[in-house]
């Protein structure tokens, strides 16, 4: 284990641009506050460049700031480490974060609020880089909460619109509800593990000293910890916020999908390998909601007419890919397919924002089409991030959708069926995205008349970054082919992590061509279908639309009227009965009536005080003789 | 000689005479004396043991009461009369100003 003093600058710098945005942002004027914000961003990823080029192979580099609470025999430090996991999380963030900030200073640039927005946006960089650098389990829950806090802030940014602060909140509250679980779950793994004699939550004593942990209780610790990753992480139940969260500004939506915050859940299982290869049943319950999860929201996908909530959904089914490998064991290829993720879905909702940008806030896909001749450069990004996302061959998303496919048939833990939901859901993806597609950038131009004349491809501060992304969304994958094809450098770079268990199974060559083949065939009979139905013809079709089905799937299978009626109105309920009924009668007639007793007893009482010394005396009298009395007689 | 438990029961007797007129009495002036009453009755009973145990303390003290019961008359009337130019009354009950 090396030391550095430079690893705190990564997360810190961020924060200090955030504090300075803060203070002195007014002042400097909107243009300054912007580009020192990027360069935050930017310094911090070089750093972390700096970072795993050091990285000893197989080791880690440690950074202890201070001491944060000593409290014998427990003890937590105020420390940081990178080893192989964490260097891809970094790269990730700070990379794809990054180009997300320089897209910003475009999108944004003639918002009122850019100021706030970027140290906001640094905040969450900041928070987000706590949480994968952080060498306990205490501090990586600091950075967990603050990531939901930053979410809140950034989703009801522009909060005059009252239904953009709903968002936030629904956003907050649904994760507070993981945020309990996942604090039961670190209570209880403080408290067992103490039990055991070993009072900590370093995460590479925890991993040293797992094996003491008896089956039945990891099952339990991993299950509240994966319970509070379905709310960061978007899994049913605790979903629904996402695609909510598309109210705050598109950037923002890129940067929570891509590169922080929803990453958290994927990358604390990751994480803690230890504790979750302990529990096969949680791994079958994470496989499964996994699975569940990407097939669900493929299918609402399917039927959305927002340009950014197709994208939300498509999110929230990607996570369940990665938590799917997770289940089955192969840690590996849900970090892997993070990873590129954070690059194709970066890409598509900065195209996406670049589109409403050209269309001065229209997101409704209905009202576009025919932007190809508008729009090149958005065009081309999001072609590419489109067949990234759906698995065209030697595109990112391929390699990484291939893996999780191949783990989930030939895995220990892996089956058939796991394997036929997520062969489905490969191809509803791309069924959904060039649905989009076609709605978008083909067809006749259904845009409305005063907007249509302004269309405008967006400056280069935005293509830019579109086109880094979208080289990332073909290129980054590359790192980690099967093994027949060039082997994959991804798997020996993270094995010193996650140790044996992360490794593929390895079967026939030809079962593997065969996975490939079939994967690619439903993914391109998605591409066909979505042609046929979307491509070909001019305009939306009604057709499709005015199925009972489809109804069903566009209103998302009324989940969240189904949430409302049995959770959010109860509870609403019962709120008001408190607040109106309980709190006034109850609480307050204990605190009135007490008062009141107080009050007519000492009315009775205070007639003895009558100002008349010799009643004063009289009474010293009396109290003089029951004394003596006492001490002679008794 | 007079045997000890004389003395005392007079100045027992002395002191119950002293007690009950500074609860009972409507005078200030009265209540007063009784005081003084009461302190010499504690005197006799010093007087009467240093006597008995053939000791001086007892004398001694028996001067400093004597003392302190001179400055007390003094201040006491002083207040009194005092009292009496702004009420006219020397009644206890007409002063029960300091109550609820």
């Amino acid at each position: 284990m090396e030391e550095s003093i430079l690893l705190r600058f990564i997360p810190l710098i961020p924060f200090f641009a955030a504090a300075l945005n803060i203070f002195f942002g007014q002042r400097w004027g909107r243009k300054r506050a912007g580009l020192l914000a990027c360069a935050a961003v930017g310094l911090a990823f070089l750093l972390s460049l700096w970072a795993v080029s050091v990285l000893p192979p197989g080791g880690a580099i440690k950074d202890s700031v201070f001491t944060w609470i000593e409290s014998e025999p427990f003890r937590a430090d105020f420390a940081f480490r990178v080893d192989a996991l964490t260097a891809v999380m970094l790269l990730a963030i700070t990379g794809v974060g990054f180009l997300i900030h320089v897209y910003s200073l475009g999108y944004m640039g003639h918002d009122e609020g850019m100021i706030r927005y970027f140290a906001y946006l640094n905040l969450f960089i900041f928070f987000m880089l706590l949480l994968v650098m952080a060498d306990n389990l205490l501090l990586l829950f600091v950075g967990w909460e603050g990531v939901g806090l930053c979410s809140y802030l950034l989703i009801g940014f522009w909060h005059q619109d009252h239904t953009n602060t709903i968002a936030g909140n629904k956003a907050f509250v649904v994760n507070r509800i993981g945020d309990f679980g996942f604090l039961l779950g670190l209570l209880f793994l403080f408290w067992e593990m103490g039990r055991q004699g070993v009072w900590t939550l370093d995460i590479g004593q925890l991993q040293q000293s797992a094996h003491l942990l008896s089956s039945e209780k990891a099952v339990v610790i991993t299950l509240l910890l994966f319970f509070g990753a379905t709310g960061k992480s978007a899994q049913i139940p605790l979903y629904v916020w996402l695609p909510d969260a598309m109210q705050g500004p598109t950037p923002v939506s890129a940067l929570i999908h891509a590169a922080t915050m929803v990453t958290a859940g994927v990358y604390m299982t990751a994480r803690l390998h230890f504790l979750y290869s302990m529990a096969p049943q949680t791994l079958a319950v994470i496989a499964t909601v996994g699975a569940l999860t990407a097939f669900f929201a493929a299918t609402i996908a399917l039927a959305q007419n927002d340009i950014k909530r197709v994208l939300a959904y498509s999110t929230v089914s990607q996570l369940g890919y990665m938590f799917l490998a997770v289940g089955v064991g192969a840690f590996s290829a849900a970090v892997f397919h993070l990873f590129t993720h954070a690059f194709f879905k970066a890409c598509l909702f900065l195209c996406a924002g670049s589109v409403i940008h050209a269309l001065e806030g229209e997101q409704d896909m209905r009202n576009m089409g025919g932007l190809k001749s508008f729009l090149p450069a958005t065009y081309w990004t999001y072609f590419i991030a489109a067949l990234a996302i759906s698995g065209a061959p030697l595109t990112a998303g391929f390699f990484s959708k291939d893996q999780i496919l191949w783990q989930a048939f030939a895995s220990t833990r892996g089956s058939v069926g796991f394997w036929f939901i997520a062969w489905l859901t490969a191809g509803l993806t791309a069924f959904y995205m060039f649905r989009q597609f076609f709605l978008v950038f083909h067809g006749p131009c259904r845009v409305r008349e005063p907007v249509r004349t302004k269309i405008h491809e967006s400056p280069r501060v935005m293509t830019v970054p579109l086109a880094v992304l979208a080289l990332g969304s073909v290129f980054a994958g590359w790192v980690g082919a099967p093994e027949f094809m060039w082997g994959s450098p991804w798997q020996r770079w993270l094995e010193p992590v996650f140790g044996a268990q992360g490794q593929a199974a390895h079967g026939e060559v030809s079962a593997e061509w065969l996975l490939m083949s079939l994967t690619f065939a439903i993914a391109a009979l998605g591409f066909f279908l979505a042609y046929l139905g979307y491509g070909r013809g001019a305009g939306v079709p009604e057709r499709i639309s005015s199925w009972p089905a489809f109804n069903w799937l566009a209103r998302k299978y009324y989940v969240d009227e189904m949430y409302d009626l049995i959770l959010v109105r109860p509870f609403t309920r019962c709120a008001a009965w408190m607040a109106q009924s309980f709190d006034p009668k109850f609480i307050d007639g204990v605190v009135n009536g007490v008062a009141g007793r107080v009050l007519g007893s000492s009315l009775f009482w205070r007639q003895v005080q009558t100002g008349n010394v010799q009643h004063y005396l009289f009474g010293f009298l009396a109290g003089a003789l029951v004394i003596l009395a006492y001490y002679l007689y008794a | 000689m007079v045997p000890l438990d004389y003395y005392l029961f007079l100045s027992g007797v002395l002191f119950a005479i002293g007690v009950v007129g500074v609860v009972i009495r409507r005078n200030l002036i009265v209540i007063l004396m009784s005081i003084e009453l009461m302190l010499n009755a504690v005197n006799l009973t010093f007087i009467a043991f240093a006597r008995s145990l053939g000791s001086m303390e007892g004398q001694v003290i028996v001067f400093f009461v004597m003392t302190v019961a001179a400055a007390e008359a003094v201040i006491g009337l002083a207040i009194i009369i005092s009292i009496f130019r702004h009420r006219q009354t020397l009644d206890p009950q007409e002063m029960q100003l300091l109550r609820w």
